[in-house]
């Protein structure tokens, strides 16, 4: 390990990427193009629930440039049906489905029919011209009407629009509820978010007869899981299949499993032996990307007669759309609901019930931070609101009641196993950052001249990282080991590929910081490369902010066996012992400091004057290490987010005036990086907290599939973001243990946000329990407090 | 919603950073896609097709323009930059530097927007406040970033035309 004192980890560089992006030089999936490449455009369902009666295609294949109609039948023939199943949930109702609807479309946005053309406006133009007979059918789009037996339901051959249901309880919490001297119960509606990456979903396929050979360029997380799905879904070895995912240009977790219309297009591919591109266009994007957050939750806080917390429960409903989306299916979510609730507080008992169901609305799947966002917010207002009740600061009744860093690892009631968190830290240096109490003396001045101001606080856990143990059990080939390749290059150049995939997190660039410091380079000496199936040693990706923390230590593992290599040769080359040697700045150096050669001098001989090594020399310049988290099945992680927000009565509009974020990231690898994501996911997180919703009519129509609709958050709306982060520093005779980022920042923003809007409120006498905290809803919770029903 | 098919053609001619192009293209064909498509200038992205995101914003005859929201035929005879033109010329050169500095980009997708809309703003008169920043820039959709190290990208560059140190 160098031992110097401008080691890369720890070092805030910006990334080598880009530098491409700046000048237009990012290479996205859209910007490849193939020899005699066609276009595809989907005709997708007008309906939410529908029977598809006739496809006449013959007019369609009239019109200028179209090459071919593809409809089910077309595509069953080199594609099979797939359902996702996990062997973790035996349970989970989970009907069959198709790239391309057979006979019953289930919602509005399903693939009914692909025309390929020559060019995308030219299979947009035919589309039109494909003519289609429906029997449309009643759909269910509420997640409570889903659950209840009088609805119809959806899944023929099915008995319940029922998925799966499940419970965590401790033994005596009947008994606990029953003798608490405090209940206090809230009913909360979350609506569904989704991501909008801003580089839509892209593919290109192409097969080759003459080699076999499925080449799919794709923007999308996980291109080794993607081969694997391609191969097994169009019957090809999956050594035949090469997924390579460019630059993307964002994911959020929309790019992280399979979609119908992107295994369509291989489908496609194979048919026409032709390369196929298609890009899903914005409108579509709303209507076929997953989305996530339908819940609806009755959650219960129990106090005990000091006021400390006995008890949480919490029920939950969970609507999916019609499948749980293939192949790692949605219930994640909501098992987050049922297992987070609570997490950061000491309590005695617990009830979790989930109920997840089917809907006529486009699939659920795993939107960055997955269930945390829901079970903070359920946790951080329950906790305020007991606050109120016992009439204590929600900063200190907060502090006193978080879990103690002697008590980890432990396991919570809703058994859920907890690693070191630093609750308090996180907690004090927002409170101090922020200067809350401060605020506090603002917001009561400005209360005297009737100014709704709120602060909200908000801490937030997070199941990081899961290990092999979830996916071996589940039975899903999804792979929690990743990897290294290190090569030493003529010149001294490292070039490190990683099975980690990298979609803007700066991954890449981290990963090859902690190379560049274990073997005792500079950070420009290494070229890190991801994102193809073939070059990249094989592994999982990124995603549940595993990258860094995956990445890193395969890196720091593959980087200690090629110094080791470097070294031995170098002992060889100057006939001294290698353990008297050391690598620093690039430099091969005696351990006093006195420079011998450089890693480039060693690097050139190896590679290229072999004479000059003694014979039994034979330098091993490549080195690959693996690694999967064997001992845990996930890390626990933890932050404290605050809100201070100013409420218009009036109007319902919401201004942030401050926001700030503190996480436990463990040992921060780039700085930089860091906070730019933890800020990117607060955004987001605020976002979905006050204006990001996709709304149905009860037709299960999406009402706002636009850009200009669905409202995310532009830079006027948005507060500087204020990182008070919490790092563990470096022990450097080990691995490096970042915790990853990914999602805290969406994980907590929307609770803070939400107590935050109700500390403002709490003088009208209103509350709301209701995400996205629009003006319109803020509007009715402070007329019905000032218009008391009457009676 | 069907409209002059791909046959309905005209000859266009104008100047793309800098060099002269004379091409046919079908008359419906959005300026984007034509420099995407037919010149291969891909750093001009899509990212909604109606004019909300920023993400495909170029300069036409010095102003800034949603080049989905213009069609190719509309350029004739105009004066086209887009980020490859910016790049070359050195114009942005200082903005690319901040923007890399800063880490203003994690997917890059939204950047080439983002960066002649700042080109924009420093052009112009206003204020240089990290709110008249905000304010200008937000006809810019960044879904990654937050918006933060964009903003602070800008003011570096402000204070730096301006002679100013950066803080």
């Amino acid at each position: 390990m160098t031992s110097s004192a401008e080691s890369p980890i720890g070092a805030s560089l910006p990334r080598s990427r880009a530098a491409r992006f700046v000048t237009g030089k990012g290479r996205y999936t859209d910007d490849f193009t193939a020899p005699r490449m066609l276009f595809a455009a989907f005709i997708r369902s007008p309906y939410a629930h529908a029977r598809i009666l006739h496809i006449d295609a013959s007019a369609a294949m009239e019109r200028p440039g179209a090459r071919r109609v593809l409809t089910a039948k077309d595509i069953a023939a080199v594609c099979k049906p797939y359902r996702a199943v996990n062997n973790i949930f035996p349970t989970m109702n989970s009907p069959l489905q198709h790239a391309v609807a057979i006979e019953k479309v289930h919602y509005q946005g399903e693939p009914v029919a692909i025309v390929i053309a020559d060019t995308r406006a030219q299979a947009e133009d035919a589309a039109e011209h494909v003519q289609i007979d429906w029997e449309p059918l009643p759909a269910v789009t509420d997640a409570e009407a889903a659950a209840s037996s009088k609805t119809p339901v959806i899944h023929e051959g099915f008995d319940t629009n029922l998925c799966f249901q499940t419970k965590i309880e401790t033994p005596d919490i009947d008994k606990c509820l029953q003798e608490a001297a405090a209940i206090i119960e809230e009913s909360f509606i979350f609506g569904r978010h989704t991501g909008v990456p801003l580089e839509m979903r892209t593919i290109l396929a192409n097969y080759d007869a003459s080699d076999g050979i499925l080449t799919v360029t794709q923007s999308h997380q996980v291109p080794h899981e993607l081969q694997g799905i391609y191969a097994r879904q169009l019957g090809l070895a999956e050594s035949k299949v090469h997924v390579i995912c460019p630059d993307v240009g964002g994911a959020f977790g929309i790019k992280l499993q399979a979609y119908n219309d992107e295994i369509a297009i291989c489908a496609a591919a194979v048919i026409l032996q032709r390369p196929v591109k298609y890009q899903v266009d914005r409108l579509e994007a709303f209507i076929s990307d997953v989305q996530a957050r339908d819940h609806h939750v009755k959650a219960k806080i129990a106090l005990d007669a000091n006021n400390d917390i006995l008890a949480f429960a919490v029920e939950d409903i969970f609507a999916i759309g019609p499948y749980p989306q293939f192949p790692r299916s949605s219930l994640q979510e909501g098992f987050h609901v049922i297992q987070l609730t609570g997490a950061p507080y000491r309590f005695r008992d617990y009830r979790g019930v989930l109920q997840v169901v089917f809907q006529n609305k486009v699939n659920a799947g795993l939107y960055r931070a997955v269930g945390q966002p829901i079970s903070c917010a359920l946790t951080e207002r329950m906790i305020d609101m007991a606050a109120r009740h016992a009439g204590r600061d929600p900063i200190d009744f907060r502090r006193e009641h978080y879990r103690r860093e002697a008590e980890f690892p432990c396991k919570s009631p809703s058994n859920v196993a907890l690693t070191k968190m630093a609750l308090l830290q996180c907690h004090d240096a927002v409170v101090d950052g922020m200067q809350i109490r401060a605020l506090r003396k603002e917001q009561a001045a400005l209360r005297e001249r009737g100014i709704l101001r709120g602060i909200g606080i908000a801490t937030f856990v997070e199941l990081v990282n899961p290990g092999p143990n979830y996916y071996t059990n589940a039975g899903l080939a999804v792979s929690a080991q990743d990897a290294c390749t290190l090569r030493l290059e003529p010149g001294g150049t490292v070039r490190c590929r990683v099975s980690l995939s990298e979609f803007g997190q700066g991954t890449d660039f981290s990963i090859g910081q902690v190379v560049a410091a274990t073997l005792g380079i500079t950070a420009s000496a290494v070229e890190v490369e991801c994102g193809d199936s073939w070059t990249a040693p094989f592994g999982g990706g990124s995603w549940a902010s595993r990258g860094i923390m995956m990445g890193s230590e395969a890196g720091w593992r593959a980087a200690r066996t090629l110094r080791e290599s470097i070294l031995k040769t170098a002992g060889q080359l100057l006939q001294c012992p290698a353990e008297s040697l050391d690598i620093r700045a690039g430099e091969i150096v005696e351990v006093s400091g006195r420079a011998r050669m450089s890693v480039a001098e060693l690097a050139n001989i190896a590679h290229y004057r072999q004479g000059l090594l003694p014979k039994d020399c034979q330098p091993e310049l490549t080195a690959t290490s693996h690694y999967s988290p064997r001992d845990l099945d996930y890390v626990s992680s933890a932050g404290v987010q605050s809100s201070y927000v100013e409420v218009d009565a009036e109007t319902g509009f919401v201004r942030l005036l401050r926001h700030g974020v503190s996480h436990d990231s463990g040992n921060v690898i780039n700085p930089l990086l860091l906070a730019e994501q933890l800020r990117g996911g607060a955004v987001q997180g605020i976002g979905s907290a006050l204006y990001e919703e996709c709304l149905y009519d009860e037709d299960g129509q999406l009402l706002n599939g636009t850009l200009a609709d669905y409202l995310v958050p532009m830079a006027a709306e948005i507060p500087d973001i204020e990182i008070y982060d919490v790092a563990t520093p470096w022990q450097p005779t080990g691995a490096p243990k970042p915790k990853g980022v990914g999602e805290a920042g969406v994980a907590g923003a929307s609770a803070a946000i939400l107590n935050a809007i109700n500390d403002a409120i709490y003088p009208l006498g209103a509350s709301i329990a209701q995400i996205p905290c629009t003006p319109e809803r803020l509007l009715d919770v402070i007329d019905r407090a000032r218009k008391p029903p009457a009676g | 919603m069907t409209g002059p098919a791909d046959n309905v053609r005209l000859t266009i001619s104008l100047r793309v950073n800098g060099e002269l192009i004379e091409r046919e293209t079908p008359v419906r064909k959005n300026l984007v896609d034509f420099l995407r498509d037919d010149l291969g200038l891909t750093g001009t992205h899509v990212g909604c097709e109606h004019g909300v995101c920023g993400a495909c914003t170029i300069r036409v005859d010095g102003r800034s323009v949603r080049s989905c929201l213009m069609l190719a035929v509309q350029a004739d005879g105009c004066e086209v930059v887009t980020v490859e033109g910016l790049t070359a010329s050195g114009e942005i050169a200082d903005l690319q530097t901040a923007f890399v500095q800063r880490n203003a980009l994690q997917c890059g997708y939204c950047t080439p927007g983002m960066l002649a809309t700042a080109a924009d703003f420093l052009a112009s008169e206003r204020p240089r406040s990290r709110d008249a920043i905000r304010e200008f820039m937000s006809g810019n959709y960044c879904r990654c970033t937050g918006y933060q190290a964009i903003v602070d990208a800008i003011e570096d560059v402000a204070r730096a035309r301006a002679g100013q140190d950066t803080p």
